[in-house]
């Protein structure tokens, strides 16, 4: 017989701490369905995801009531569409993604992700129609998510794409101004992009992946705080030891689920992302863990440091439970999805000067912020230079999801409901960069030695 | 296929008698039961035998979360393999 305190713990991790895994995605190629007929394309499109992902949804069901573990998401990820719409002779990318968003329904999973364009060095006329149609795209669809990789290591930051994606993230938030800018909450801007992240928005299923592949999403910020309220006052090697070891205990979990689904859907599994993503529910928090350490406000002096020993404890933790590691792994640190987080913003004392000296140091970026609605384009584009930078420098992936919400001003507060959450709108420097992003052309990739 | 029955809520007469009756009826085997007062909560862990059972899992779970209503307790059952998971390397 095993353990008894070993099988409680288990299940106060998943009715009191929240634990749960996050996202079951499945990862799907759609260069087979390359045509020169945009109709056909859309129709081939269409066939193969609700072919390769038709009992999805319903294996992962199985999976939950027999493992009684709740999978919060089940998603869907396919190859950047700019790849594929590319063959096909239009100028009309919109109804790709509607056959993605129709498949989505389909299937019956929550989101889709891979309208995307991967335009770090150059930008192919596709990948200009794609980027061109996002707004509208994001508009007419419920279930579709872009990201478009801006900037990488090796490539340096394109910053015509980076002058761009300021005014099309602009133009998405205009298009759902009746929602908050909610268009915005699809739209992902990387620099460093991975090709098997399993978390949406930024999800796409890279050119180097198989035709199909099961990725999944762990969680459990709950879990971690609650280990951690157990070392109160303790030295930090405790809390990273504590850490780690509850990070295995999670991460198990989600290799077991990866490894079940994975057979039982006759797909090859990819990987386990090793991540801590919060949700906006009482105790699934990853500010309140940093406050935990023992920090008054997150976002205070200090925060970077635990942010940085929590998000190299996860790994660490992590790293043995899975037989394969990949996507973004790390904590996450969205605002609008993380109780904690709100909190913080609305004290003032978390600022988006304070969040991007945090993506130094963990996964991902400046994550769902709301900014003021007339915060200008080039500002916006202005702060994803920035963040690309941190990548690009520090060999890691960063992100933008910024939300200029129309009509609101810093203080206000924008509702997206579900686990998108609500977000106060954030204060951004007032002082211009439009000069900067008027330059154009692109920041070559760093030097990679004498660093300092 | 074995799995873990977890029992917990307030004590009373004639919880594992109920618990068992309800898994027989289902043609589940106990292989073993072992049953404490933690914090002055009933609390039982049965391990069980479901490859026989004449219901499908969900079937399962239903029924005994319905008898758990009934008596108000909260009764689970989960696959072995998600605590051996978790708690060993």
């Amino acid at each position: 017989m095993m353990n008894q305190r070993d099988i409680l713990s288990t299940i106060e991790m998943i009715d009191q701490q929240h634990l749960d895994i996050r996202t079951v995605t499945m990862g799907i190629s759609l260069l087979s369905c390359c045509d020169e007929n945009p109709e056909k394309a859309c129709s081939k499109i269409y066939d193969k995801i609700c072919r390769m992902a038709s009992s999805l949804v319903s294996t992962c069901e199985e999976i939950e009531t027999e493992f009684g573990i709740p999978i919060v998401n089940k998603r869907i990820s396919v190859t950047p569409m700019a790849l594929v719409a590319g063959a096909s002779d239009t100028e009309d990318y919109v109804p790709f993604a509607r056959a993605l968003d129709e498949a989505a329904k389909e299937c019956g999973v929550n989101f889709i992700g891979g309208y995307s364009a991967l335009v770090q060095k150059g930008m192919t006329e596709a990948d200009r129609k794609l980027i061109h149609a996002i707004p509208e795209a994001l508009s007419v669809t419920d279930l579709v998510c872009s990201s478009v990789n801006v900037g990488s290591t090796k490539a340096g930051i394109n910053m015509d794409a980076v002058a761009l994606l300021g005014r099309v993230i602009k133009e998405a938030a205009e298009k759902t101004a009746d929602r908050d800018a909610i268009g915005c909450a699809k739209l992902v801007v990387f620099c460093n992009a991975v090709e098997d992240n399993p978390f949406m928005a930024g999800a796409f299923h890279g050119v180097g992946e198989a035709e199909k592949v099961i990725n999944v999403g762990v969680s459990g910020p709950g879990v971690v705080h609650h280990a951690l309220k157990a070392v109160k006052g303790e030295p930090f090697d405790v809390v990273a030891e504590t850490i780690k070891k509850t990070a295995f205990r999670i991460t198990r979990m989600g290799q077991l689920v990866a490894a079940e689904a994975s057979r039982r859907l006759d797909t090859p599994f990819g990987i386990v992302d090793l991540s801590l993503a919060p949700t906006p529910a009482v105790g699934d928090s990853v500010a309140r863990i940093l406050e935990e350490m023992g920090l008054e406000t997150c976002g205070t002096h200090g925060t970077t440091a635990a942010l940085a020993l929590l998000n190299d404890a996860v790994k660490k933790g992590g790293i043995m439970a899975s037989s394969s590691v990949g996507g973004l792994s790390g904590a996450f640190i969205p605002v609008s999805e993380d109780e904690g987080m709100i909190a913080a913003a609305e004290s003032g004392t978390l600022t988006i000067d304070k969040l991007e000296a945090m993506t130094c140091v963990c996964s991902v970026g400046l994550d769902m912020i709301a900014v003021p609605g007339d915060t200008p384009a080039e500002t916006i584009s202005a702060i994803i230079a920035d963040e690309a930078a941190v990548g690009m420098v520090n060999n890691k992936t960063t992100a933008v999801r910024l939300l200029p919400a129309p009509g609101k001003q810093a203080g206000d507060r924008i509702e997206l409901g579900g686990l998108l959450g609500s977000a106060p709108v954030m204060p951004v420097h007032g002082e211009k960069s439009d000069a900067f992003i008027a330059r154009g052309g692109r920041i070559p990739a760093p030097l990679h030695s004498l660093k300092n | 296929m074995n799995a873990i029955v977890t029992v917990i809520g307030k004590d009373r007469v004639g919880i594992i008698a109920a618990v068992c009756i309800k898994l027989a009826e289902m043609n589940i085997n106990v292989l073993d039961i072992s049953q404490t007062i933690m914090q002055g909560k009933f609390t039982m862990i049965m391990a069980v035998d479901v490859s026989e059972a004449t219901v499908s899992f969900a079937e399962v779970r239903d029924a005994l979360a319905e008898l758990g209503r009934e008596m108000e307790l909260t009764i689970r059952i989960q696959r072995e393999e998600i605590f051996n998971a978790m708690h060993t390397i």
